[in-house]
């Protein structure tokens, strides 16, 4: 357990080096907040309450998007590269004989990567457009945790997802493929783009049930407080769920590749 | 050689060109789903929205294929790579801008232009010659004004190693901007795109000729020609960048 909560710490300090990146991080997202809100408005300006959302919840619907985009690896883990880099050269031979499990490390290393994301990518891009715009806050101070709480689940089902798309290379080799479809379906079924109660009919309900759901709209919709009581403990219920179906078939999905292991190079 | 290696993993080449098709195509399937709740934005037609988005989509799809590498020099700046392309006797950004050269990358083009043909026929505009040419010379202004972006952007890194994503606020970011007619964003950010950072030259300005609607920021209507200068202006600017930044590189010494 000491293992795993040093390798978080080192992830949080690996990405907090990175200073420059993050300033840059940070501008892009202002940036695109900024046109996305706009489009919103023109949108909800159409057709007010679309969504079941107000004018300030799409506003912060947007916001808080920018906000998760990087801690809930929505366009990527950020240590997938790294990860298919080691199986396609064939250092992950070493990183298996290693005394600590695979996806408990890379789980540690997201962990704390996200928890610096937040800070570093997140606050900044939120607090900018609270300013700028009249958004939705939540009402009830809890919320927030309860924010947090969602989230920290959300990370953990982006982690799975991004897992299993590294895990790939094992039978793909260039995993480049696998990697941009799933950077697709993060961006598009997550809500980022749009929110999923904005789609239209099935699509919309089987969108919302997918588990990019996970990574943006419920952790939104828990933000806006549309979803409390019950329905709250019913938002954590599906994202707890994914979590552990997703990390169960990266397990899995691990011990398969192990065991067929091929060692390219040296 | 990029494209052969890329050859040699025929699957994923194929998975990441369908996936590159879908990755803009879902940026429109964003705007025809808001046209599925909505009549019009800011007063636009989805006809109108989807002109600007095929032309610009176009433009940037063009300047991603050939230079779409230029936004990665941070990471040779970072483990010193740039450092063999200087002692090539080959232009250095030439040599980037080949380097993994991703055919894959066609598929934002093939989808722009889709798009664009598509919004050609569905428009109801009075087509004069004058217009039918600008259409063209919009598109290739616009090719030239994202080239310059991207070129410059590349050039900033060599001061700004982790710096990329400010690239990709003004590649990226401006053509999200641009898919949508400038009346829906604050006049402010407006004229910023028009008299700071020119990119509406890349669409808005000549698109609104073509469409009969007012220019943007209070330009006259010849402005709407003026984009081959303002993309002429452009390239001479990132030029004069990118060799300011080759001239002040530094390796990292490792």
């Amino acid at each position: 357990m000491r293992l795993y909560a040093a390798v978080a710490a080192g992830g949080f300090r690996r990405y907090a080096t990175y200073r420059m990146a993050t300033a840059a991080g940070v501008f892009t997202n202002t940036v695109f907040g900024f046109i996305l809100a706009y489009t919103y408005m023109a949108l909800w300006d159409e057709r007010p309450g679309l969504g079941g959302y107000d004018m300030a919840e799409a506003l912060a619907f947007v916001w808080v998007g920018q906000a998760l985009l990087a801690t809930c690896g929505l366009m990527g883990g950020g240590f997938e590269d790294e990860l298919m880099e080691r199986i396609k050269t064939g250092d992950i031979a070493v990183d298996l004989y290693r005394p600590a499990d695979l996806q408990l490390w890379w789980l540690s290393v997201s962990l704390g990567r996200s928890g610096f994301q937040l800070l570093g990518r997140g606050v900044v891009p939120m607090a900018v457009g609270a300013l700028a715009f009249d958004l939705a806050l939540p009402e009830h101070p809890l919320t927030w945790l309860a924010f947090l709480v969602s989230v920290a689940l959300g990370v953990v089902v982006s982690f799975a997802v991004w897992f299993l798309v590294a895990l790939s290379a094992f039978w793909l080799m260039d995993g480049a493929g696998a990697v941009q479809v799933a950077w697709l379906s993060g961006t598009f079924f997550s809500g980022m783009l749009l929110p999923l109660t904005v789609f239209p009919g099935a699509l919309g309900e089987v969108a919302r049930l997918l588990p990019w759901a996970s990574l943006l709209q419920v952790p939104a919709d828990v933000f806006l407080e549309k979803r409390t009581g019950w329905d709250l403990m019913e938002a954590y219920a599906f994202q707890a769920g994914w979590a552990v179906v997703l990390l169960l078939a990266g397990r899995a999905v691990q011990a398969a590749a192990t065991r067929r292991v091929v060692v390219q190079g040296g | 050689m990029w494209v052969r290696s890329t050859m040699t993993y025929r699957f994923s080449f194929a998975m990441t060109l369908l996936s590159n098709f879908a990755a803009t195509a879902f940026d429109f399937v964003v705007i025809l789903l808001m046209f599925s709740q909505v009549r019009s934005l800011g007063g636009f037609s989805f006809a109108e929205v989807a002109f600007l988005y095929g032309a610009t989509g176009t433009a940037f799809g063009l300047a991603d294929l050939a230079l779409g590498q230029v936004q990665r020099l941070g990471r040779r700046v970072r483990d010193g790579t740039l450092d063999t392309l200087l002692v090539r006797p080959v232009p250095v950004l030439a040599q980037v801008a080949a380097d993994r050269f991703a055919p894959r990358r066609l598929g934002r083009v093939v989808q722009g232009l889709a798009v664009l043909v598509w919004s050609l026929v569905l428009l109801d505009v009075a087509w004069t010659p004058l217009k039918v040419a600008l259409v063209p010379v919009m598109v290739v202004s616009g090719w030239l004004i994202y080239s310059a972006v991207m070129v410059a952007g590349g050039a900033f890194q060599m001061w700004a190693q982790d710096g990329s994503e400010v690239a990709n606020a003004f590649t990226y970011g401006g053509n999200t901007l641009l898919q949508y007619p400038p009346v829906i964003f604050a006049q402010d950010l407006v004229r910023g795109v028009v008299y700071v950072v020119p990119l509406a030259f890349v669409n808005w300005v000549p698109a609104l000729y073509v469409l009969g609607r007012e220019a943007p920021a209070g330009l006259p209507d010849w402005a709407a020609f003026a984009s081959p200068l303002v993309a002429g202006l452009f390239v001479a600017m990132a030029g004069l960048v990118w060799r300011v930044g080759i001239r002040s590189y530094r390796s990292t010494g490792s």
